[in-house]
């Protein structure tokens, strides 16, 4: 897997530069290019009579990213929480369970929260992504529903709060007027194992009341 | 995950032109969210996904003369959006209570009705790759010596124990809404409850369809005067429910009913059509008839050994969604 587009970082040891260095060394070691899946015979001559099959090899995938498009190539079953994290630097959303329950993963795609890492990154093409690193350029340092969080202590070990902060920033954007009834209807998709969610709570109604900002 | 090859095809014939006739070797691609979690465990591992979500046509909400008609890649929130915008809430309530009762604003952004509909089982045994009818080699079953809180408390005389996991399923049986599905041979319309089948030896799937055909539409017919869905979950967030009801009632001038269907969720291998609801025709829906209806339901529950709560809970969601409907809510 080349990570090539990626730009150097020229400072010193971090920890998530080492992290980095041991991971890309992983990759490169598993970077073996798939043989061609043996599709039956039936698929062949129609696949490419629809011209449209591609991989397993990494195909080019053009993930607009908070404003800017950024060129990978990706094999198609890389998720799009990969992609972001492995391949972009973005780190702001985690990978919990992996499968499209605990909400940690969650980025907005054209403006509605999705769990990024069952999304393959190729369904993202062309599509716009908001991750919460973006939530931050935007505002130019925390967002209004950031700032409800901290006012209401709304994490603990804060490791599912980003994913909460992308749930709550689409919910607040479709529901500018939602009671907090709704806003805890809203939040359904996210889990905290600390048990933050009353804090959480309290944070989107202040900000649905347009504490924190605009 | 396994590598797969992707295709992003634009209709619905191309869609059918790169799916396989071999039962797990192409997959269609939806919402995902699905899908790509039984990749990841390796319980299902196509060399071949084929994306839906490039074809319009299987976006579109549309109202006919026929009724109500959605597209199979129509999301949750688009439906959900669509209600508030065309006020079909207020006419097939059934369906809108099982659509908002799916309470993750990723899953609704994500997920297809089509997706919903044909989900695979929660039921973990299979979910840990132990097959549809978790059999032990000399065919026993692991769910009736283990842990089976949630599996089936009706239609589990063969060897499927697992519950269907579709929430809108009974919702749209109720209403009596049909479904199109497109084949290599052409396309059929079928009833929404003939999608489902109890597969009674390991490798047959749980739905009528076959490998190489895809859902592509369900349509509800003119609206039912009442209608209601009631779950019973274990949680406000996220959670499939433990037992759920959809009912769908027609009563004349004096209030008697002229036809009623009843079709429980999360009971069964396919959402579990109601017969006895038939018996409440010619009468008024009283308290007392919904009761019968309720005690009879249970007489032909056939609990495991640690599930029978299940049958109480199917009993409180359908007198719930009975009162829900005769409410006119």
């Amino acid at each position: 897997m080349s990570r090539s587009d990626q730009p150097q970082d020229a400072s010193g040891v971090s920890r998530r530069g080492f992290l980095k260095g041991v991971g890309a060394g992983a990759l490169a070691a598993g970077a073996v290019a798939p043989a061609a899946a043996a599709l039956g015979a039936k698929a062949g001559p129609q696949a490419a009579a629809a011209g449209t099959v591609f991989g397993p090899a990494p195909v080019a995938v053009a993930l607009n990213v908070n404003g800017k498009v950024r060129q990978l190539r990706l094999e198609p079953r890389v998720t799009l929480l990969d992609a972001l994290r492995n391949h972009l630097d973005l780190t702001g959303a985690k990978k919990v369970c992996d499968r499209a329950t605990c909400g940690a993963c969650t980025v907005l795609l054209d403006g509605k929260a999705v769990y990024a890492c069952t999304v393959l990154a190729v369904e993202a093409n062309g599509r716009a992504i908001e991750t919460v690193e973006g939530l931050a350029e935007t505002h130019g340092g925390a967002a209004p529903i950031q700032k409800c969080f901290v006012a209401n202590d709304a994490q603990q070990c804060g490791f599912c709060t980003p994913g909460f902060v992308m749930a709550c920033e689409s919910f607040k954007r479709a529901n500018p007027g939602a009671t907090r009834e709704q806003a805890l209807d809203g939040l359904g998709g996210n889990l905290c194992r600390c048990g933050t969610y009353h804090g959480v709570a309290q944070a989107v109604v202040d900000a649905l009341a347009g504490k924190g900002g605009n | 995950m396994n590598a797969f090859e992707y295709a992003r095809p634009a209709t619905v014939e191309e869609a059918i032109g790169l799916l396989s006739a071999k039962d797990g070797e192409v997959a269609p691609l939806a919402g995902g969210t699905d899908l790509l979690s039984l990749m990841k465990d390796f319980v299902v591992e196509p060399k071949r996904l084929v994306s839906l979500m490039g074809i319009a046509p299987l976006q579109a909400i549309t109202v006919g003369k026929d009724g109500l008609r959605i597209g199979a890649t129509v999301t949750l929130d688009a439906l959900l959006q669509s209600g508030a915008l065309n006020q079909w809430a207020a006419k097939w309530p059934a369906l809108w209570h099982a659509t908002a009762g799916i309470r993750s604003l990723q899953l609704r952004a994500m997920g297809t009705v089509g997706g919903e509909l044909l989900q695979r089982p929660r039921c973990w045994y299979f979910r840990r790759g132990h097959g549809l009818l978790a059999q032990e080699a000399d065919g026993s079953s692991m769910v009736e010596k283990g842990d089976h809180r949630y599996h089936a408390v009706f239609g589990n005389a063969g060897p499927a124990k697992f519950v269907h996991a579709s929430s809108l399923a009974p919702a749209l049986i109720a209403c009596g809404a049909t479904a199109e599905i497109a084949s290599p041979k052409g396309n059929r319309t079928v009833q929404v409850e003939e999608l489902y089948r109890t597969p009674a030896t390991a490798g047959e799937r749980e739905t009528a369809l076959a490998a190489d055909e895809l859902l592509v539409a369900v349509t509800l017919p003119r609206p039912r005067p009442r209608s209601a869905t009631y779950e019973v979950r274990p949680r406000q967030g996220l959670d499939w429910p433990l037992a759920a009801a959809a009912v769908a009632f027609e009563l004349d001038g004096g209030g008697k009913c002229v036809a009623a269907r009843v079709a429980l969720g999360h009971v069964a291998p396919t959402p579990w059509s109601v017969p006895e609801a038939a018996a409440l025709v010619g009468k008024a829906i009283d308290a007392a008839a919904i009761a019968g209806l309720a005690a009879a339901v249970a007489k032909s529950a056939t609990p495991l050994k640690g599930n029978a709560y299940k049958v109480e809970l199917a009993q409180v969601a359908l007198r719930r969604a009975c009162a829900a409907a005769l409410k006119g809510a």
